[in-house]
């Protein structure tokens, strides 16, 4: 089958690869790009935790073509914590103990992430609704719920 | 429509571990060049904590910090024999062989020591931030990463320690069939106040409140964070999961994980939760385990509650729309109960 060139900024670096026609994001990211952080979870959009912001907003990378990020920005958990300092969001979910077995944990943050990044100060049941295409298997939500009410607080004094 | 509120509680008394074949489980620890310490287990954490809990126990039986301990899980062909991460018998059964194997290498240790320092073991003692030192004398020291060099390229010692955690089978007495199938205890009580909607048969949980006694809480926001996602299993088990809805006709089972229904960040409510902290005489300093009772308490609870709601009694699980709607149906309407 014929490759398909592909480029498109993968956490503010530029990246070129060749993926076949049909290739999910998750796939490219993770076995051609070699970013592990979007975990492959049910496959099928159920489940969130392959969860990537593509130019800002949060998508399903399972359910997502490679192709169609051609020139667009990939934000994935790889690209979160600044240099050596984690994630205001990261701090939190480690302060209020919010990752059991951590599988869900990739996307819960990228989901927390993009609604931070449009709303500064949610209300609980705003924090509810953005996290509402993720399952945690633990069903540790209300800890994850916390963490990030209180990385939004944090950020809001700051 | 009305939708009818209904409380409901449980109590249980759950066994840590269990008496089949002894029960084992090993720990092997030993120093590595740098002076810290490994500890080899084939027993598995899947997010129940046990990396901690045994790190903690491990660094504690030492006398070193916590950060100087490492844990290395869930390969049969590095670590010793392990039953396995059920029954609620981690932390107890895993943690005592840990405990068992950090002593043996504690003793070792400390001989080593006193040989470099030339006093006598019995007069050393560990200040729990990497050095051993000479009980009343602090300045007659030597730090463990020293202790282990010198062991290694001087004395030719291993500073290491086993240890197995077995439990004495119990025979079955032939003529009750009573035997002692545990060595210690947990307990809970859980009160479930829950919503049932007459006219759908959808139940809606309001609010949990519960205790529990668990041993000594070895380290409390792992027990919390166990106590408060368990509890929701229970609940998803009570009214969400089942592969065979129609059991034993496997029609309408979900096929994937997308139709699997399970419960959802926008279906928890308040949970309360009291530990109570009885320690366990045989137990890793005295710890037994949350385990799988965070979750057993819940079906009894919400099951009662639903009662409590709608007078209806409904003994399969999980309480589905259908089965509280046909219930309500036979009964000829929702009857609620005092409230309690």
């Amino acid at each position: 089958m014929t490759k398909i060139p592909l480029q498109f900024r993968h956490n503010g670096r530029d990246v070129a690869i060749f993926v076949d026609g049909g290739t999910n994001l998750l796939v490219a990211l993770r076995e051609l790009i070699g970013d592990m952080t979007p975990k492959f979870g049910c496959g099928q959009g159920g489940c969130g935790t392959c969860s990537v912001l593509i130019d800002g907003e949060l998508h399903l990378s399972c359910l997502t073509l490679a192709e169609t990020v051609a020139g667009r920005s990939v934000e994935t958990l790889d690209g979160m914590k600044q240099g050596p300092n984690l994630h205001p969001l990261q701090r939190a979910f480690a302060e209020n103990f919010a990752a059991q077995c951590g599988y869900c944990t990739p996307g819960m943050l990228m989901a927390a992430k993009a609604l931070l990044d449009r709303n500064s100060a949610p209300s609980r049941a705003d924090v509810i609704e953005a996290i509402s295409g993720n399952i945690c298997r633990c069903t540790g939500y209300e800890p994850i719920i916390n963490a990030i009410l209180a990385a939004a607080g944090g950020r809001a004094s700051a | 429509m009305t939708r009818h509120r209904g409380r409901g509680t449980a109590s249980i008394n759950y066994p840590i571990g269990m008496n089949l074949g002894g029960d084992p489980s090993q720990a092997l620890v030993h120093s590595n060049p740098s002076g810290k310490f490994t500890v080899a287990l084939s027993s598995i954490d899947l997010g129940q904590g046990m990396k901690s809990v045994t790190r903690q126990i491990c660094a504690e039986t030492l006398g070193v910090p916590v950060e100087d301990v490492y844990v290395d899980t869930a390969d049969s062909d590095t670590g010793p024999h392990c039953m396995g991460s059920f029954a609620s018998r981690g932390t107890h059964r895993v943690g005592n062989a840990v405990m068992a194997a950090a002593r043996e290498a504690r003793g070792v240790m400390m001989e080593a020591a006193a040989e470099e320092l030339e006093v006598n073991a019995a007069d050393l003692e560990t200040d729990g931030r990497g050095n051993i030192h000479v009980k009343g004398a602090p300045h007659r020291s030597i730090s463990t990463k020293d202790v282990a060099i010198a062991a290694q390229f001087k004395q030719g010692k291993t500073i290491s320690g086993r240890g197995i955690f077995l439990v004495p089978l119990s025979d079955v007495d032939p003529e009750t069939g009573e035997m002692s199938p545990a060595t210690c205890y947990a307990h809970a009580c859980l009160v479930a106040e829950v919503e049932v909607d007459d006219e759908t048969g959808e139940v809606a949980m309001v609010r949990m409140d519960s205790a529990y006694e668990l041993g000594r809480a070895l380290n409390p926001r792992l027990v919390e964070q166990q106590l408060v996602g368990g509890a929701w299993m229970g609940v998803s088990h009570a009214l969400y999961e089942t592969p065979e809805p129609y059991y034993p006709d496997p029609v309408h089972g979900p096929r994937d994980f997308v139709e699997y229904l399970m419960p959802g960040p926008g279906d928890i409510c308040p949970h309360d939760i009291a530990v109570l902290e009885r320690p366990a005489p045989d137990g890793p300093f005295g710890g037994k385990g949350p385990g799988e009772m965070c979750a057993n308490p819940v079906l009894p609870a919400v099951a009662n509650a639903i009662f409590n709601a709608v007078g209806v009694r409904i003994d399969d699980l999980p309480i589905t729309p259908e089965k509280v709607l046909r219930a309500i149906k036979a009964q000829g309407g929702a009857r609620p109960q005092a409230r309690r």
